[in-house]
């Protein structure tokens, strides 16, 4: 029978399935961090239960560590003490862990892929929604609880109901001045915050397969962002290329071994999906959201949608544009800006510094926006050192801060205050999310990079075109 | 045991008739940096129940004293969307309720409410709909919710919906066990699997 790649990967991991319940679903790979790991632990031990596989566990700190001055003491006391505990548990444990300072220290979803960590066809987990960024290698990776957490550290595995399988494809040729992010941003929009709830997505079509792995990796970041548990795309050589000879990656053998396993990761022809989206690529532009979900979002150069123009939801819709105190039919086009995030698990990779290096190269940042740039990971700070995109950044009159989440949740003191308009390459813009009455703007590092050096929100077409 | 047992619980409701309530709101991420489960409820919803300067603001529903001591809250359609933190089960938790109704529930934040003993009840639109007017009209109208007969009815006219749950979970809740211990008593079918795996 032909079967989908989502259903290959998940059937070869259920353990059992319950009767009337959820499967017994067995997890490869576990990743905690310092902020929903401390309450498993003290579960596990008031239980009086071990860590099964501890060589399947790896931790990271990255939520609420600061981005400057990482070589001092973390003088915020909750923060420290929650840092300690992680460094605590995976020592006592048996766990890897890289703190502050590591060299493979980062966010999460940037160290994992880097480390060799994700694989094709393995399942992944964290305590952490954005987990679904693994799916960029033919990998079934969701989000968890902290029960859940506690229940992978403890037995490996965890109670889960199948979700259904969508596929979405986007076949055509991206534009200019079009990354992966407008790709996921125009999905959302299209989906709505919560249209996929209760699937499992798979990306098909050219766009994503002519997509690099980064790009691979910001488009399944933002599954959640429309409700799924996460997302996926079929491995291919592009991926064996970026895994092959990174650290934990298997080798010789193994590697062999593995290859055929994953040769066998696709989708069969005539396999059925519950249910199936078409998008063309020519029809997606620059995007940009204007209210409070990532559904609500545009191409760039649009005008608010209003409310009459929705189906139902008016309230809602009305209290969110007044959050962000933008009225209806308001053009984003030229509103100032305060500040501009570049980074986080969806945008901190050494392909997003580019996009950003491509508009401010030879410009220089507006005077009143003030502009964090937080690279996800050691590593990618590395090489944009190596690619000499420094120089760039500080030219233009940027400073590269140290790695983590950031301004993405504002969990350390990278917050936006109140009232404030940030143009964020992250991937949430609730209420109060960069900050308490925060009001965030998502869009692509080109986007972000255009606007800062404008100081307003700006087509970065107009400035790629002036490029060329 | 994890949690209290959940069988039947009749209660007046919070409504909170607003779409896509994210988990930054039922706790915002600031108030994640503890390392036990305590006091939750403190920050529970804490930007749209409080403002800036601590003092509460009044016309939010959860704030008013009409519809204090409720078990039960109303939410709209998409409640619990975004971050899988199990902080906002927790918190609803620690707030005193222990069931949460929708016409739609986000994945993660559903199996968080149910790992830690607060049910959600997946309702019609226009049941849900039905729930808000009533509870307009009458904020002490009482919801009776069912567990054994999945059924949730407003006990003032008797309309009454069924709603979904697994009977594993149903079992779980009802009896107040976790998925640990039933994952712990099959440890050994676990460890023969984990033997197989390419990597």
């Amino acid at each position: 029978m032909a079967t989908t790649l989502f259903d290959k990967v998940w059937d070869s991991h259920v353990v059992r399935h319950v009767q009337d319940g959820p499967d017994v679903f067995f997890i490869d790979r576990h990743f905690i961090h310092e902020v929903t790991s401390p309450v498993a632990f003290l579960g596990l031990e008031s239980r009086g239960n071990s860590v099964l596989y501890p060589e399947r566990t790896f931790a990271t700190a990255d939520h609420n560590t600061p981005t400057i001055n990482q070589h001092l003491p973390v003088e915020d006391a909750l923060s420290a003490n929650q840092l300690n505990a992680l460094e605590r548990n995976a020592k006592k444990h048996g766990i890897s862990h890289w703190g502050l300072g590591d060299v493979n220290n980062g966010i999460v979803h940037v160290v994992g892929p880097e480390n060799g960590i994700t694989l094709p066809g393995a399942t992944i987990v964290c305590g952490d929604s954005h987990t679904s960024t693994h799916g960029a290698f033919g990998a079934i990776a969701f989000g968890i609880g902290t029960s859940e957490v506690e229940m992978v550290l403890s037995t490996q595995c965890i109670m889960q109901s199948k979700p259904k399988a969508m596929r979405i494809n986007v076949n055509g040729k991206l534009g200019l001045g079009v990354t992966p992010k407008d790709v996921a941003l125009y999905i959302i929009s299209k989906q709505t915050t919560s249209g996929a709830t209760g699937y499992f997505v798979e990306y098909a079509g050219d766009v994503f397969e002519d997509m690099t792995m980064e790009g691979r990796m910001t488009v399944c970041n933002l599954s959640i962002e429309m409700g799924a548990r996460g997302g996926m795309i079929a491995p291919d050589q592009k991926t064996y290329d970026y895994i092959a000879g990174r650290a934990q990656t298997p080798k010789g053998n193994d590697w062999d071994k593995a290859m055929e396993y994953w040769n066998t990761l696709s989708t069969d022809e005539g396999a059925v999906f519950d249910v199936e989206f078409n998008y063309d690529a020519a029809d997606i532009e620059p995007m940009i959201t204007y209210g409070t979900n990532p559904g609500m979002g545009m191409g760039v150069t649009k005008d608010i949608p209003t409310a009459e123009s929705l189906k139902g939801g008016v309230e809602t819709y009305k209290k969110s544009l007044g959050y962000m105190d933008f009225q209806e039919g308001d053009s984003m086009i030229g509103k100032e800006i305060d500040f501009v995030f570049l980074g986080s698990c969806t945008n901190g990779r050494i392909e997003d510094f580019r996009a950003f290096c491509s508009v401010v190269k030879g410009r220089k940042k507006a005077d009143h926006v003030t502009a964090w740039l937080v690279p996800g990971s050691h590593k990618v700070v590395d090489q944009i050192k190596e690619e000499g995109l420094d120089a760039i950044i500080t030219a233009a009159g940027f400073v590269l801060r140290e790695p983590g989440c950031s301004a993405c949740l504002a969990m350390n003191d990278d917050k936006i205050p109140a009232g404030k308009l940030s143009v964020s390459t992250s991937n949430r813009n609730f209420e109060g999310r960069q900050g308490p009455g925060s009001r965030t703007l998502l869009a692509s590092p080109l986007v972000a990079a255009a606007s800062a050096v404008e100081g307003v929100v700006t087509d970065p077409r107009t400035i790629l075109t002036a490029n060329a | 045991m994890a949690y209290d047992k959940f069988e039947v619980l009749t209660s007046t409701a919070y409504p909170l008739p607003i779409e896509n309530v994210d988990t930054d709101q039922i706790i915002p991420a600031r108030f994640l940096k503890a390392t036990e489960r305590v006091d939750f409820d403190i920050n529970f919803f804490r930007d749209w129940r409080f403002n800036a300067d601590g003092t509460p603001k009044a016309d939010f529903p959860l704030n008013k004293d009409i519809y204090a001591g409720s078990k039960i809250l109303v939410g709209g359609r998409n409640f619990g969307s975004g971050s899988s933190r199990e902080h906002a089960a927790w918190s609803v938790y620690d707030f005193g309720l222990r069931c949460v109704i929708s016409s739609e529930f986000a994945d993660i934040f559903k199996n968080n409410c149910l790992n830690v003993g607060v049910l959600p009840v997946q309702v019609s639109a226009e049941f849900a709909d039905k729930l808000f007017v009533a509870i307009q009209a009458n904020p002490k109208a009482e919801i009776k919710v069912d567990l054994p007969n999945q059924s949730v009815t407003l006990v003032a006219t008797g309309e009454s919906e069924s709603f979904d749950i697994n009977l594993y979970k149903k079992d779980n809740m009802l009896n107040g066990f976790d998925d640990i211990d039933y994952l712990k008593n099959i440890q050994g079918e676990i460890t023969e699997f984990a033997g197989k795996r390419p990597f």
